[in-house]
């Protein structure tokens, strides 16, 4: 992009006076990509983020070796190994190579109970807060009983009900996670319901439904995200733990809370087999909070100074 | 007390009718959550893959023996008299028996719990008295070397996995550096010495005056207890920090100040006084996430409390146990709450 268009798309993006909704909209957002650029620790965060999302799409070209594929002649083989710069596990198998491909599956589950669990509570929540009523009170005590579960041993007893998998997986975190949403949203909607632009709204004759979707859900929508990247640190680390239990991505899968599991048996011996997935981990759920820190700044000003 | 001050005169007339309104109110919402905590968990034993009259009878049993088993179990009634017959034995204690051991598992939940209890009092302590004075200073010198240290502290406890943590202390001070003791309770020598009283081995040792079992046994809970300890001191730091950080920015302080108040006075007996209450809640939150968080603690240390019961019992399709575990912390885990709940409303007056 040449100079010139780029000052021409800036001064667009900040005009004061935007002439659609969508260039109202693009220019909201770059102001507070502005802010977000400002804080160096969120954009670290994206950095990793932005890292791991490469490595994910281009797994396989990246990884040196296949992640399944077995060398029992070169089994726990240290870090430095030439050809296996993370050393292999008990099968041989190079742990860099594994640890690549299993960015793919952590982002498959984060992805999958990011959209279902804040969905689930959104609906929940907002169809609760603009209705009241019985409505209400039977939607915020189920979501009350939720809540009291202890989020870890309620996915457990799921996972056995339904079975071990990364599916199951997906399902039982997104149970237990969108408790929290839904109460979000409630609280959202009982401040927008009795906003005069709904009152106008209603007046001009929309029905609950629209006014729902169209006009009460956008402005949920912020805080959500917040949340959501705040809570993602925390689904990697559900589905960690389920991996690590023997009750979420079976093996051979290269998933890094099994991959702590495997190694767990030689940890004494040989701790990098353990180690390596242990670090992974903890840097992509660092990169999550460190990039939910720096948008509940931008997105939510009211809290940026805890 | 100090808050007592606080109430006006209009409450002290009839201070007692909403407070028993209140009270009703609460143990309603308990008496819902937990028929519907059990009735989530009468849901999930049902989908299960799991035939429980084959789990009793075995695969071989005859057609009439599968029958009579299955009109004992009452399954050949409706599901809503089925749910009935499960609060009832849930309500006298009865989880049925385990199909690993063939024991009652209300029994087997009571023999474990005191090991995941006293792991995670310890944790708790540990967590307090180092999250709390952490987070004051924090508040206090904001922007100072030590507010970033809570912050990296907060921010590293909220981002690491549990169980990948205690396997690196395990590493480093159990295999190289040999501080501490190594998985399990106690030493193999140690085992069944002192008489059960509590479960606690901790307490039930000092009790006996067998200091070598007690510092046995406290070699093996310091590095479990340390690690729980550290998720709880992110957690109660941070809090702290942004409550006084509240209470500090309020125009009661700005006057202690101007009336030339220590500085140590106005942090302590005032600031500090008021978020008394706040911390306790987080407190009580926090302990009751101790007691999940050390499920897969309690793997990593092969610590034989609710953690590892209710994992073992699920690796082996035992349901019964797996849903006596599930309910009994969720039951812990409400009761804590409440009693967060009810600490607000009996101390701080603006909850009234």
């Amino acid at each position: 992009m040449t100079t010139e268009t780029s000052e021409g798309l800036r001064a667009w993006l900040l005009t004061e006076t935007p002439h659609s909704r969508w260039q109202a909209r693009m220019g909201s957002f770059y102001q507070g990509w502005l802010t977000l650029r400002g804080n160096p620790m969120a954009m670290f965060g994206i950095a990793i983020l932005v890292l791991l999302l490469l490595l994910a799409a281009f797994a396989p070209l990246i990884a040196p070796h296949d992640p399944f594929a077995q060398d029992l002649s070169n089994r726990l083989k240290p870090l430095g190994t030439a050809g296996h710069m993370l050393g292999t596990d008990s099968l041989g198998r190079d742990i860099l190579s594994r640890l690549i491909h299993g960015s793919r599956i952590t982002l498959y589950i984060v992805a999958l109970v990011a959209l279902i669990a804040p969905i689930a509570g959104l609906l929940v929540g907002t169809v609760s807060g603009y209705l009241g009523g019985w409505v209400d009170l039977v939607l915020m005590r189920v979501t009350d009983i939720f809540l009291a579960f202890p989020r870890l041993v309620l996915a457990l007893a799921f996972v056995a009900a339904l079975g071990a998998g990364i599916e199951n997986a997906v399902l039982a975190i997104s149970l237990t996670a969108w408790p929290p949403y839904a109460r979000i949203a409630r609280a959202e909607t009982l401040t927008i319901r009795n906003s005069d632009y709904i009152s106008a709204v209603r007046l001009q004759g929309a029905g609950p439904l629209r006014i729902i979707t169209k006009h009460i859900w956008p402005l949920c929508i912020s805080s959500l995200i917040v949340r959501v990247t705040l809570d993602m640190a925390g689904i990697i680390l559900a589905a960690a733990g389920l991996g690590f239990l023997g009750l979420g991505a079976q093996p051979p899968s290269p998933e890094w809370g099994a991959m702590i599991s495997e190694g767990r048996r030689f940890i004494l011996d040989h701790w990098w087999v353990a180690t390596m997935p242990g670090l992974a981990i903890f840097t992509v759920s660092l990169a999550f909070n460190l990039l939910g820190d720096g948008l509940r700044d931008v997105l939510d000003p009211k809290d940026g100074s805890q | 007390m100090a808050l007592a001050e606080n109430t006006g005169k209009g409450r002290r007339t009839a201070p007692l009718a909403p407070w028993i309104r209140g009270t009703a109110k609460t143990i309603g919402s308990i008496a819902v959550t937990m028929l519907g905590l059990l009735f989530v968990t009468f849901v999930i034993g049902r989908v299960m893959p799991i035939d429980p009259v084959l789990a009793i009878v075995g695969e071989r049993a005859s057609q009439s023996t599968y029958q009579q088993v299955y009109e004992q179990l009452g399954l050949d009634k409706p599901l809503i008299f089925q749910f009935g017959y499960y609060l009832w034995d849930v309500l006298h204690g009865d989880f049925g028996m385990s199909l690993l051991n063939a024991r009652p598992v209300s029994e087997d939940i009571a023999r474990v719990f005191p090991a995941t209890l006293e792991l995670a009092t310890l944790g708790t302590i540990m967590g307090v008295a180092l999250g709390v004075p952490l987070g004051v200073v924090a508040a206090v010198r904001r922007g100072s070397w030590i507010d970033q240290l809570a912050r990296v502290v907060a921010l590293v406890g909220y981002s690491m996995p549990i169980f990948w943590l205690g396997l690196m202390g395990l590493l480093v001070f159990y295999g190289v550096l040999g501080w501490v003791g190594g998985p399990g309770r106690l030493d193999i020598f140690y085992q069944d010495i002192v008489p059960t009283r509590t479960g606690m081995i901790l307490i039930d040792s000092a009790i006996a005056g067998d200091w070598s079992v007690f510092k046995n046994a406290f070699s093996h809970l310091i590095l479990p207890a340390s690690i729980l300890g550290y998720y709880s001191l992110a957690y109660i730091s941070r809090m702290t920090r942004s409550f006084m950080l509240e209470q500090l920015s309020a125009e009661y302080i700005t006057t202690a100040r101007v009336k030339g108040m220590s500085e140590w006075l106005v942090i302590w007996r005032h600031a500090f006084r008021n978020i008394r209450v706040q911390l306790i809640t987080v407190i009580a939150l926090s302990y009751a996430n101790l007691l999940e968080g050390s499920v897969l603690t309690e793997i990593i240390f092969s610590w034989p409390g609710i953690g590892s019961y209710i994992t073992t019992a699920l690796l082996s399709a035992d349901m019964n146990a797996v849903l006596g575990g599930t309910v009994t912390v969720g039951l812990i885990f409400v009761l804590l709450n409440v009693f967060s709940d009810l600490l607000y409303r009996v101390f701080d007056p603006r909850a009234k």
